[in-house]
């Protein structure tokens, strides 16, 4: 195999892994935060997902159930946000902290009451699981050159959740620029009170924003935990959704710029996997507890405003109270 | 970003300020008992383990003092960020940086007298913590980065630096487990049995120490700096609308750094608690989430250092009647705490508004009676 071309493939391939998890969420948070309502809570939805996603996937065996069970709990979260958030007009990041250490906490304690695994659920089996699917014609353009490696090592042998997200960049672009629905919900997060002379239902739409963000958010923790990996691992979401918030901030709130976003965090997560014990030019070899911490420095050093500021939605974090 | 609490006057102000955080717990245990009975345990005997494991003898107090420490110190750097409009989310990551502060200190104190290492340490735990702070707070204030998401990064970057300072750079040589060396006994702080002790009072033994009466210090000159100096004035000035600050001559953005330090230089000080008081080391992952904690004591404190020390031993209750907990109640795991911990936040933060109304009529309500009485 030639590998001056692999090495670059593996590494493009480790990136999509990676990339997928953060795709979605940020995508769920997108819908939240363009109709006005900050997402802090993304890194809650996706880890309760993944715990929801794994117990019933080991309980029942059926990934699908599973993937059912990720979305369920991913969406309630939502609607607890959107209750506290657009009903009751309360603090939107304090209200999205608030779920991230409750389901933090719930996860560890139930995981460790029902399957008794110190905090994990038991590990799934293949049926239980979404495997990689192999893409027609991987094997026979094997032989190929350039095109036979990268084929078959980059776009095919991923599993459903990867094409998922893949299919979803263009699908939320669509929603949210060319339907109906996507003009009202970027104007409940330009300028509510327009929207509410208008006549259409501001806290309706936010709530509709924010249960499509838990669906997406769902299958972000599925993916961690009943694709990615074969079980649940406490706390295993790791700032992947404060990560993909941060995407989403330096995607602009707008769909492609945000996968190129998360593409380049993949990508340096991809990166840091591969420098570990590796010798440096200049530094020599960084230790590996260092090299773990780029893709976050990253984040802080993307969000500094290196690329230009971020306009957000103009009516983000506020609640809307209607006039009386 | 957050509003302060609105200031009312009269006794129903003040009757709501006792009211309303007992309805808060009462509706977070509530939420949580629901928790343990999926579990299948009896939540009303949790409920009694728990505070028998809290309160339970003068040990069980010993330990809640000490989990109490520690969180009035994060309590109190959450609320002065929350009274600038800021949500410091990074308190976690300032302790452990006033930690690595503590321990070289202490490493290097080689023969200097008790008498200077403790105001040395108090300085350079505040030092580290409020270094930790001011990139995220100079990258708000200057960049316009989102400060909840820089000081969230900042924690995990914190986690890895010193991860790699312990197991490469300050590990004791010729040992395993991460830690660095035990510090010289006359750079421990005294555990308070110790002083009563020696003041020939007998005192069951137990981790708490001195740092509580920095802490308590702590929250005293917090109070004089937001409500009664004109730094504090225009904190707050800053967190109730920035525009009438700038109309008002105030900076926003020196003011947003220099609160950010000061709440990052009190995160640290938490470490005085842990690593000077208690480990006598440093050790991986000391704050053990106490600057989590640190939101819901200051949301539930009302971000006033008196609410802060009560909501503070609350908070050091449910750690210590937690673990208690866990030992008669195998299946119970002190994670049980982080659950109650973010039902807190939830109720007395995000859901203040839809509480707070109800429980304000109802205090009028029985205003208005007595005085017609």
């Amino acid at each position: 195999m030639n590998d001056l071309l692999l090495v670059p493939a593996l590494i493009a391939a480790a990136t999509v892994r990676v990339a997928a998890p953060l795709v979605l969420a940020a995508l769920g948070g997108l819908f939240a935060e363009r109709s006005g309502v900050v997402d802090i809570g993304l890194e809650g939805k996706m880890l309760a997902g993944a715990f929801a996603a794994a117990a019933t996937a080991a309980v029942t065996g059926s990934a699908w159930l599973g993937l059912g069970a990720a979305i369920a709990a991913a969406v309630l979260l939502g609607l607890v946000h959107g209750f506290a958030c657009i009903t009751h007009h309360g603090n939107q990041v304090v209200s999205g902290m608030a779920l991230n250490i409750t389901v933090s906490g719930l996860t560890a304690v139930l995981g460790y009451a029902w399957f008794k695994e110190g905090g994990q659920t038991p590990l799934l089996g293949s049926d239980a699981r979404f495997g990689p699917i192999a893409l027609p014609g991987a094997a026979s353009l094997a032989g190929v050159p350039v095109l036979g490696p990268v084929y078959k090592e980059v776009v095919s042998g991923h599993n459903l959740l990867v094409y998922l997200a893949a299919v979803a960049v263009p699908a939320v672009a669509w929603l949210v620029y060319r339907t109906r629905f996507g003009l009202r919900l970027r104007a409940v997060g330009e300028s509510p009170g327009a929207v509410d002379t208008a006549g259409i239902s501001v806290a309706r739409t936010r709530y509709t924003a924010l249960v499509a963000g838990g669906v997406l958010c769902g299958l972000a923790g599925a993916y961690l935990s009943i694709a990615h990996h074969a079980s649940f691992i406490r706390d295993m979401s790791a700032g992947k959704g404060y990560l993909a918030l941060a995407a989403l901030i330096f995607g602009q709130w707008r769909p492609l710029p945000t996968l190129g976003a998360c593409l380049l965090f993949a990508f340096a997560d991809a990166i840091q996997a591969r420098l570990q014990g590796t010798p440096l030019p200049v530094v020599g070899v960084v230790p590996v507890q260092l090299i773990q911490a780029v893709p976050y420095v990253l984040t802080v050093l993307l969000l500094a405003g290196f690329v230009g500021r971020a306009v957000a939605p103009r009516a983000i974090g506020v609640p809307y109270v209607k006039e009386r | 970003m957050i509003a302060p609490p609105r200031a009312r006057g009269g006794w129903p102000r003040l009757a709501a300020a006792v009211l309303l955080p007992a309805v808060n717990l009462a509706l977070a245990l509530a939420l949580s008992a629901v928790v343990v009975v999926l579990i299948g345990e009896s939540p009303w005997r949790a409920l009694r383990l728990l505070v028998a494991g809290a309160f339970g003898g003068g040990e069980a107090v010993g330990y809640t003092l000490y989990y109490a420490t520690s969180f009035i110190f994060t309590g109190l750097a959450v609320a002065v960020a929350f009274h600038a409009g800021l949500f410091n989310i990074g308190a976690e990551g300032q302790a452990y940086l006033g930690g690595l502060g503590v321990t070289l200190l202490c490493l290097a104190a080689g023969s200097w007298p008790a008498a200077v290492v403790l105001p040395a340490a108090v300085l350079m735990a505040a030092a580290f913590g409020a270094a930790w702070a001011f990139v995220p707070a100079w990258l708000q204030a200057r960049r316009g980065s989102h400060i909840v998401i820089t000081t969230i990064m900042f924690n995990f970057i914190a986690a890895a630096v010193m991860t790699h300072l312990v197991v490469n750079v300050l590990i004791k040589p010729g040992q395993q487990s991460p830690e660095t060396r035990e510090f010289d006994p006359h750079t421990w702080l005294p555990q308070l049995h110790e002083i009563a002790r020696g003041l020939g009072l007998a005192m069951p033994a137990s981790p708490v120490n001195c740092s509580l009466l920095v802490a308590l210090a702590a929250g005293g000159l917090v109070w004089l700096y937001l409500w009664h100096t004109r730094w504090g004035y225009a904190v707050r000035v800053l967190g109730h609308n920035e525009t009438a600050a700038v109309y008002g001559g105030i900076p926003p953005a020196r003011t947003v750094i220099v609160v950010m330090c000061i709440s990052g230089g009190l995160a640290g000080l938490l470490s005085l608690n842990e690593v000077m008081g208690v480990q006598h080391r440093l050790i991986l992952n000391f704050p053990g989430g106490a600057g989590y904690v640190g939101i819901a004591v200051a949301l539930m404190g009302r971000n006033h250092p008196v609410g802060i020390v009560l909501a503070a031993v609350l908070f050091g209750a449910l750690y210590q009647g937690g673990s208690e907990l866990s030992f008669d109640m195998p299946r119970l795991t002190r994670d049980m705490v982080v659950v109650i911990q973010g039902l807190i936040i939830l109720v007395c933060g995000a859901l203040e508004h839809a509480l707070r109304r109800p429980v304000e009529a109802l205090v009028s309500l029985g205003g208005a009676r007595r005085s017609a009485a």
